[in-house]
């Protein structure tokens, strides 16, 4: 199908797109990679008035270390996430995710932070985004507020965005020694949406993990911290098969998978115990070469 | 609300083109329909399939999930331009050769992206290939012979240089 009519603006500065954001609201919509939103348009399943075109902003693209962060733009493209040596150093997780974020031609035009602001379900960045403590950065005409990931993903495509706010960077804490991440996901397709995926990020003092954040994504509504299953492993070590078995045990409390005809809530739930076990072995391989 | 237009100045297939476009169009059907460039193909026009891919600023795109006004001041590439500059006359007869196509439709987009994995100039598995063609549908071939005649190029390609 053919998307509807709507009103559409290249904008030349954020100041201009906070503008339009605050005197329309809801009916305009922040047009940045469009492999959501242009899908959306196509089958007629959002008729936004305007479309504000942010892709000719260059100061909301780029990735750069700062101090104890990277700086990763809200128009960064996946491909150049992908690509940058900054982040294969600094955020192996969001390094390892990249491959299963869609297909090349998607990751050519996707932007990160066009992943974080929809917050799909089953997207791999918010996911990453939540493990690793990120920071995620808003605009508007009034000013600019830091909202962490923990706050920020409120469920089924809900985040804390107000509507007249850009998000405009996320800052993502570098991985410290001793830690260690893991991403894994579980498609019918490479590159489909996950029926069930986690990013793990742990902290490995000596053989005990001494902080576990499981993130479990594609099974909820949003990217989920499980807190039991983490506190289970917290503490033992990676190698302890009680503990991986209480963590995947724990599970049953932490989430609670959606229902859909083609992977029903039990078979979610039984992929991410799946998904545990092997990236905590994964993890204890990485804690021992590390 | 009445229709929208803008004008977009960009280069398709190396040729400077200058047109007044309806906002909402997208970039394939502005391709094919006001260029007449009908070598990239719509099939899903949502993202899925892969047949309208074009290059865009030398990437590999969606054409559908791109509007036709934000390749203003792009360097466009079809499948017509990028034949005629001979980039991929090896990968085409290697299709041809291996029977690599059936009813042809996602022809076009399977060469866009498999130009961009040969553009890489690295070897690549199988399994590697079939990854990167993940995202372009073919549903007549079972793909076999699509990855072979892409595995058999790759090979000469990096055996030449």
């Amino acid at each position: 199908m053919k998307a509807p009519k709507f009103s559409y603006v290249r904008a030349d500065s954020v100041e201009q797109v906070l503008e339009l954001l605050a005197e329309h609201g809801e009916d305009a919509r922040i047009l940045a990679g469009g492999q959501s939103l242009m899908p959306t348009l196509n089958m007629r399943l959002s008729q936004p008035r305007l479309l504000i075109d942010i892709n000719r902003l260059r100061e909301l693209s780029g990735i750069e270390r700062r101090g104890e962060h990277v700086r990763i733009g809200a128009l960064t493209r996946h491909a150049d996430v992908a690509g940058s040596a900054t982040v294969a150093r600094h955020l192996p997780l969001i390094a390892e995710a990249m491959p299963h974020v869609a297909h090349v031609a998607v990751r050519n035009r996707g932007t990160f932070g066009g992943s974080i602001a929809l917050a799909d379900p089953a997207a791999e960045m918010p996911a990453c985004a939540l493990s690793l403590g990120a920071t995620l950065v808003l605009r508007n005409t009034a000013g600019r507020r830091e909202v962490a990931a923990t706050d920020y993903f409120q469920g089924l495509y809900q985040t804390a965005r107000r509507p007249d706010e850009l998000l405009v960077e996320a800052l993502i804490p570098v991985q410290q020694p001793g830690c260690v991440s893991v991403f894994g996901e579980l498609a019918q397709r490479h590159g489909d949406f996950a029926i069930a995926g986690v990013a793990f990020h742990l902290k490995v003092d000596g053989r005990a993990v001494t902080d576990a954040r499981l993130v479990y994504f594609g099974s909820e509504d949003r990217p989920t911290l499980a807190q039991r299953a983490g506190a289970a492993i917290d503490g033992c070590s990676l190698d302890d098969a009680n503990a991986v078995a209480a963590a995947e045990s724990a599970l049953e409390q932490d989430l609670s998978p959606m229902d859909s005809p083609h992977a029903s809530s039990r078979m979610r739930l039984h992929l991410q115990r799946v998904l545990t076990r092997r990236a905590l072995a994964t993890a204890a391989q990485r804690a021992r070469a590390a | 609300m009445s229709e929208e237009t803008a004008q977009i100045v960009l280069t398709v297939n190396g040729e400077a083109i200058t047109r007044t476009v309806a906002v909402r169009q997208h970039l394939v059907d502005f391709l094919r329909t006001e260029l007449g460039l009908t070598g990239s193909h719509i099939g899903c026009e949502h993202g899925v399939c892969g047949a309208c891919s074009v290059r865009v600023d030398g990437r590999v795109v969606r054409g559908c999930l791109m509007l036709a006004a934000q390749a203003d001041g792009a360097e466009v590439v079809t499948i017509e331009g990028l034949t005629d500059t001979g980039e991929i006359a090896d990968l085409q007869a290697a299709f041809v050769n291996r029977n690599a196509l059936q009813c042809g439709f996602c022809t076009p987009g399977m060469l866009m992206t498999a130009a961009e994995l040969l553009a890489e100039k690295q070897a690549k598995s199988r399994e590697e290939i079939r990854t990167f063609l993940s995202g372009n549908y073919c549903r007549c071939t079972g793909f076999q012979a699509i990855v072979d005649a892409i595995e058999t190029t790759l090979a000469k390609r990096l055996e030449q240089r």
